[in-house]
């Protein structure tokens, strides 16, 4: 290995880690009102579920989710599993391919990073009190 | 000769030691008077925050997740609704008044109308704010009855309480103000505290008696 390489590969290492330095010290923000979901997730070995709600309220007024499909005000307060979504319930009544694109594309929904415990994003009630740890984590 | 041209490079040295000083100085007092500047000190005042991030970067979605890159950046979604403040950075009410979303009423029926109720609730309030307005229009638009009565306010006159603490716990109003609709920050309190008080004691019933006529 020549020298000029040696010398390429430390700047890359150095911007590299300078890159995560400057990441992790980012206040990061994502959607106000998305909710990560791993009440089950982790537990059964795939990643948290993130659902974004502001992508759901440009197509479905509240009602449609909340009053026909019996999604209940509280992140995480539905008991929604797989079975149940494959069954046409909760997620399932549109995610068949048919409204929506079916439950066979796991990754969209299942998106989350590692560990995040179930909560409603940049809540007032989060603020106040921060969720828990994961059910996972807990053990 | 020679003497005075050593007198010179001298006197030529002292001139260049003497410039260097000054510069060093100018810079040192440069350096020490922003410390001193009492205005540095806002604890409280934080940079604003990026907002509407692409999902890779929003610090939840996991960067290496296969389905990340299908997802909508929330910016591209953004670009054409009615602009806010606060939350999404989305007026989602005057984006579904002005016709730039047409959200769905009925899962399956494109053409199914929500059944609007145009009554204002006003409530008055104990301390000074101004009186809360509460418009059933607005909230129609969206939900069905069924969403709030009767468990979350019973449909009678007077049988709620409610305060600032319960909706900030998450009760009430709070069940879904401060998570999806619009959230309570200082910048938010006019939005529901928007009659003076002392002044049209009877608007809830002449739009009521509007909506009977």
């Amino acid at each position: 290995m020549n020298h000029a390489t040696r010398c390429g590969r430390r700047f890359a290492l150095l911007l590299a880690l300078a890159g995560t330095l400057w990441l992790t010290g980012q206040p990061v923000q994502a959607e106000y009102g998305d909710l990560v979901l791993n009440e089950n997730a982790e537990k059964e070995g795939m990643p948290p579920v993130i659902f974004p709600h502001w992508f759901h309220r440009i197509r479905f007024r509240c009602k449609v989710c909340h009053a026909d499909l019996g999604f209940q005000f509280k992140a995480g307060g539905s008991g929604i599993n797989m079975l149940k979504i494959i069954d046409g319930q909760y997620c399932g009544a549109c995610h068949n391919g048919e409204i929506a694109w079916s439950v066979e594309n796991c990754n969209i929904c299942h998106s989350g990073k590692p560990g995040l415990p179930t909560q409603v994003i940049g809540s007032r009630l989060g603020k106040l009190a921060p969720p828990g740890p994961t059910q996972g984590q807990q053990k | 000769m020679r003497d005075i041209l050593q007198s010179l490079k001298f006197i030529t040295l002292l001139f260049v030691i003497a410039a260097a000083l000054l510069v060093a100085g100018v810079v040192q007092q440069a350096n020490a008077a922003e410390p001193k500047n009492p205005n540095t000190f806002n604890r409280l005042l934080t940079p604003k925050k990026p907002f509407n991030l692409p999902p890779a970067e929003d610090g939840y979605h996991d960067p290496e997740g296969e389905g990340v890159a299908y997802l909508q950046p929330p910016k591209e979604a953004f670009k054409d609704l009615v602009k806010s403040n606060v939350g999404n950075h989305v007026d989602w009410v005057k984006s579904l008044e002005t016709g730039k979303i047409n959200p769905r009423f009925d899962r399956l029926d494109p053409k199914a109308k929500p059944i609007v109720m145009d009554l204002n609730i006003v409530r008055e309030v104990k301390g000074s704010m101004p009186n809360v307005v509460y418009p059933h229009k607005q909230h129609t638009e969206w939900l069905d009855c069924s969403n709030c009565h009767p468990a979350i306010f019973i449909p009678q006159k007077g049988a709620n309480q409610i305060s600032m603490a319960a909706i900030l716990m998450g009760q009430k109003c709070g069940v879904c103000h401060g998570k999806v609709a619009f959230p309570i920050t200082a910048k938010t309190c006019r939005k529901c505290h928007s009659q003076p008080k002392g002044k049209k004691k009877g608007k809830a019933k002449k739009t009521a008696a509007k909506k009977q006529e």
